[in-house]
């Protein structure tokens, strides 16, 4: 790192939870110099979990979700404005609007955005919406208050499910379809997804898997139904696209960052690696669109969709930007998420995907109360509680210490002896929502062929995909 | 005598004074096992990862020690706070029904009206006397007329109640060398009493509701069926006592320690709304419950480097892991205005305690409208006289005196 | 007043629904939900709320904005 840590100038581009906690996090450590904030939406930051819960179910205006800031950031915004282009070596970053920002240091943490329906002229149908920002909430909690006679959910992750949820508490029909074999296997695996289906199922949605929608129809603009690639079809007059996410990192093309379809890699520390596997020591990432590695996954690569681990990077990314090399720390925090949906409180920390077996330690499904526990290679990786909130802190002590799978027997509400069963999670492009928790393994996003530094600094294009 | 475990001393008399001393030297074995084969675990982050073991139970049935045979009473069974999971879970769902959320969210907020005035009422009697038992003539009467009140008591009953509950906590003091068996069988049929009065009670309430916890516990049942009868009064004895008893030694070990800080008592007295912050420093600093002493495990549990078998007698000292300094920066300081103060005064975990928000609008309102309403207040030179109890740990009385600045006495 | 509550860190311990019912709720058995825009006859049951969470998940603050100085 060049210069007084606590000083000169520092840019965050990505106005958003890891943005915002960032630049807070910078001025609580001391941070004195001059700070920047970019960010695409037009306005201050917010939070997103509410949108696709007490936001659809009519208790929260959208535009009510914002963010409490826990101290002043004194920082200038540029809001309403997008990043275009990074140029590390002149430490500029780009915007839409033409400026140039010049940087020390740069904390990358534009996140994700929704994956559009892949058809242009059918996601333009009126009724086709997807749900990702403050916008996207209030247009589809107003199309719900209209009171459809059918919503499509494409895509049965957390969003879809969630909407999926919050229609059928409204009491509007709703089908789902899902690629995948059941709801939210990709990030919990097939014994919970079987779980989810029943819940979805008990509580009246059309739950369709190992189905597609191969058309949305429209008449006059309007979206009139769907076609499906079993032959059914659907009348509805909303459909929300829930396909998971894109990360934003195009923007960075041509930079020399280690930025792909799968985020920005960075090692423990949040510090960008270059696309040749160098840690640069001036840009740093934090956030959805950061790849990572854990310790506690076999140093694979993460990407992470989880609100905590945007909280927990951002906070080690700002200490690491503002300390010397002796004082940065690790990102180490195990993952967690939670979810709720039909009635069901679901928990979950480490990483369930990263497993070969699952069992379910206390409670069962039939309860509608459980927790399940996941191991990989006779180690503890995951636990997911539904209702269970309580137990969850135990089996983060398991995770954290590498403890064996299966755990022993003992609980008071466990099966007499642990019956593991295969966790069945299956590869992410057999599903129609997008995992929220990737391993995205030692492989980088783009293969170099030649590697040759020749013309302007900014002109780092030589790096080839492979057929 | 100098063969007394650790645990010997904790829970004699003489040391109820000042139990902390005690509680760091526990904090320094973090497990320590006494000659007795029971284990006491002090420090912060083991009790918490106790708490939220699942392996760890909460019934006695589960003990090994085949004196706790004497805790048995099989006319009645156990109420939740001494079962476990799914039992408990069902028990407690059904009797948090009337009582808070999901079902009746508003129900502890809509009493703080009523709370203040009961409290301002006993304040009233107290303004023209300059020799107050802040025990018996406040910290008492207020919790258990609320609870009474809740739970539908009538408040003539109020004396009844006072002697069953006093039998019945009188029972838990473990101080070595009494007739355990005799004084549990007293208790055993206090308890006995107490529900059949209960049983009683209920049967007037079934079919004709009013507006207590007792008629909705008879009279409304969610997806798990209703509480039989049995259950109905087993957990009215349980919400009853523990609705009051803990919240006595709340209120009153409060003000003790703010009369013990007159910076922090002047504070507060200027800024009343850091009083929620300054309960939980309480629940911190003086908790009414110092110790969980009859969990056991389920199966071998290491923790801290130390194996606890099975069956063995497990006892968990919240009141020592809530001044652990590996948690809690300067644990010994009273400090209104802590950060991050996540302590353990109502447990933690699936047992967390029931009435912990009752227990604490009750502390709030009466700390808040003792300390507006009272003159000046000397406390006596010395510690008061303790409560038996080492588990539920509180004075017997506090006298105060109360000086100029209210009505004169004679 | 704006919060936002740590949902990871939210073990269901529903305290601040008791002392503020009208700004959180229990959704289903142990899911909370809550108003990120605290009304202002709200602010001094959610500050109650505050201090009571056994695992200090709820985070009060202003409303972040771009006016901070």
């Amino acid at each position: 790192m060049t210069g007084e840590p606590r000083g000169g100038r520092i840019v965050v581009v990505g106005a958003s939870l890891a943005g915002l906690r960032a630049a807070e996090a910078l001025r609580a450590k001391g941070f004195a110099g001059e700070l920047t904030i970019v960010g695409d939406e037009p306005r201050p930051p917010y939070d997103r979990p509410p949108l696709s819960k007490q936001v659809l179910l009519g208790r929260v205006r959208a535009q009510d979700v914002g963010l409490p800031r826990r101290r002043a950031v004194a920082a200038r915004w540029r809001l309403g404005v997008s990043a275009t282009g990074l140029d590390p070596s002149v430490k500029r970053v780009l915007l839409a609007d033409g400026d140039r920002l010049r940087y020390d240091r740069l904390l990358i943490a534009t996140g994700t955005r929704a994956r559009p329906w892949p058809h242009p002229e059918q996601a333009a149908l009126d009724g086709v919406l997807t749900l990702r920002t403050v916008d996207d909430a209030g247009r589809l909690a107003d199309r719900l208050d209209a009171g459809p006679r059918r919503v499509l959910v494409i895509g049965a992750g957390f969003t879809g499910s969630e909407i999926a949820s919050a229609c059928r508490e409204r009491g509007l029909d709703v089908t789902v379809v899902e690629r995948g074999p059941a709801p939210l296997v990709g990030a919990l695996g097939g014994k919970l997804g079987a779980l989810a289906a029943d819940a979805q199922r008990a509580h009246g949605v059309d739950l369709r898997c190992g189905v597609t929608v191969s058309e949305l129809r429209g008449t006059d603009g309007r979206l009139t139904g769907a076609e499906l690639s079993d032959g059914g079809r659907i009348d509805a007059d909303v459909a929300v696209v829930a396909l998971g996410a894109v990360r934003n990192t195009e923007w960075l093309t041509g930079s020399g960052l280690a930025a792909g379809s799968r985020g920005v890699a960075c090692d423990a520390g949040c510090r960008a690696f270059d696309m040749y596997g160098i840690v640069t020591d001036d840009v740093f990432v934090a956030g959805d669109v950061a790849r990572f590695p854990h310790p506690l996954f076999e140093y694979q690569m993460l990407s992470l969709e989880h609100w905590g681990n945007a909280v927990a990077q951002a906070e080690v990314a700002a200490h690491n930007m503002v300390s010397a090399g002796p004082d940065r720390r690790p990102h180490l925090t195990v993952p967690a998420f939670w979810s709720s949906q039909f009635g069901l409180n679901i928990k979950s920390v480490g990483v369930p995907t990263f497993s070969d077996q699952v069992m379910i330690a206390q409670g069962s499904p039939q309860e509608g109360r459980l927790v399940a526990v996941y191991g990989y290679r006779g180690r503890v990786t995951a636990a997911v509680s539904v209702n269970r909130a309580k137990w969850l802190e135990h089996y983060r002590h398991l995770i954290e210490s590498g403890a064996p799978f299966p755990p022993g027997p003992g609980a008071a509400d466990g099966p007499p002896a642990p019956v593991p069963v295969p966790s069945d999670v299956p590869d992410p492009a057999a599903l129609s929502h997008g995992p929220t928790v990737a391993l995205t393994g030692h492989l980088p996003d783009r293969r170099l062929a030649v590697v040759h530094r020749g013309g302007p600094a900014d002109q780092h294009s030589h790096d080839q995909e492979q057929p | 005598m100098s063969s007394d475990t650790l645990f010997d001393r904790i829970t004699a008399y003489e040391n109820r004074a000042d139990p902390y001393p005690l509680y760091a030297e526990l904090r320094e074995s973090k497990v320590a096992r006494q000659h007795d084969g029971s284990y006491l675990v002090g420090t912060y982050d083991e009790i918490t990862a106790l708490l939220h073991d699942p392996r760890v139970s909460s019934d006695p049935r589960n003990l090994t020690d085949p004196d706790e045979s004497v805790f048995r009473d099989d006319s009645l069974p156990p109420a939740f706070i001494a079962v476990d999971d799914p039992e408990h879970d069902r028990l407690r769902r059904l009797a948090m029904r009337p009582f808070g959320p999901p079902h009746t969210p508003g129900r502890i907020d809509a009493l703080r009206d009523d709370i203040t005035a009961i409290a301002r009422e006993l304040i009233t009697g107290l303004l023209g006397k300059d020799r107050i038992d802040l025990v018996e003539d406040f910290a008492y009467p207020l919790p258990v007329t609320v609870i009474c009140r809740l739970l539908g008591v009538p408040h003539d009953d109020i004396p009844r109640m006072h002697a069953w509950t006093t039998t019945i906590i009188t029972s838990l003091d473990l101080t070595p060398g009494q007739d355990r068996h005799e004084k549990r069988q007293t208790a055993l049929e206090a308890r006995r009493q107490m529900a059949g009065y209960f049983g009683e009670l209920a049967r007037n309430r079934r079919g004709r509701p009013s507006d207590d916890m007792l008629s909705a516990l008879v009279n409304d049942s969610g997806s798990d069926g209703p509480l039989t009868e049995t259950e109905v009064m087993t957990t009215a004895v349980l919400l009853l006592i523990a609705g009051h008893e803990t919240t006595v030694n709340l209120i009153t070990n409060g003000m003790l320690t703010l009369l013990r800080h007159p910076e922090e008592l002047a504070r507060l007295r200027r800024e009343p709304e850091l009083m929620p912050a300054a309960v939980e420093e309480l629940l911190r600093y003086e908790p009414p419950v110092q110790l969980l002493p009859r969990r056991t495990p389920l199966a071998d549990i290491e923790i801290a480097g130390t194996t606890i078998p099975k069956g063995a007698t497990l006892i968990l000292v919240l009141a020592s892991g809530n001044r652990d300094p590996l948690r809690f920066s300067d644990p010994d300081r009273f400090d209104p205005t802590r950060r991050d103060n996540q302590h353990l005064g109502f447990g933690s975990g699936v047992h967390n305690c029931y009435g912990a928000p009752l227990a604490r609008v009750e502390t709030q309102i009466a700390l808040t409208e003792l300390l507006s309403s009272l003159g000046p207040l000397q406390l006596d030179a010395g510690p008061p006289p303790y409560r038996r109890s080492p588990v539920l740990r509180g004075p017997r009385h506090l006298l105060v005196t109360q000086g100029p600045g209210t009505s004169s006495a004679p | 007043m704006q919060i936002i509550v740590d949902l990871n860190r939210c073990q269901a311990y529903a305290q601040c629904v008791f002392l503020a019912p009208e700004v959180f709720e229990l959704h289903g058995e142990e899911a909370l939900m809550y108003l990120s825009a605290v009304p202002p006859e709200q602010q001094e049951h959610v500050r109650r709320a505050v201090a009571a969470c056994p695992v200090q998940a709820i985070l009060p603050g202003e409303l972040a904005s771009i006016d901070d100085r």
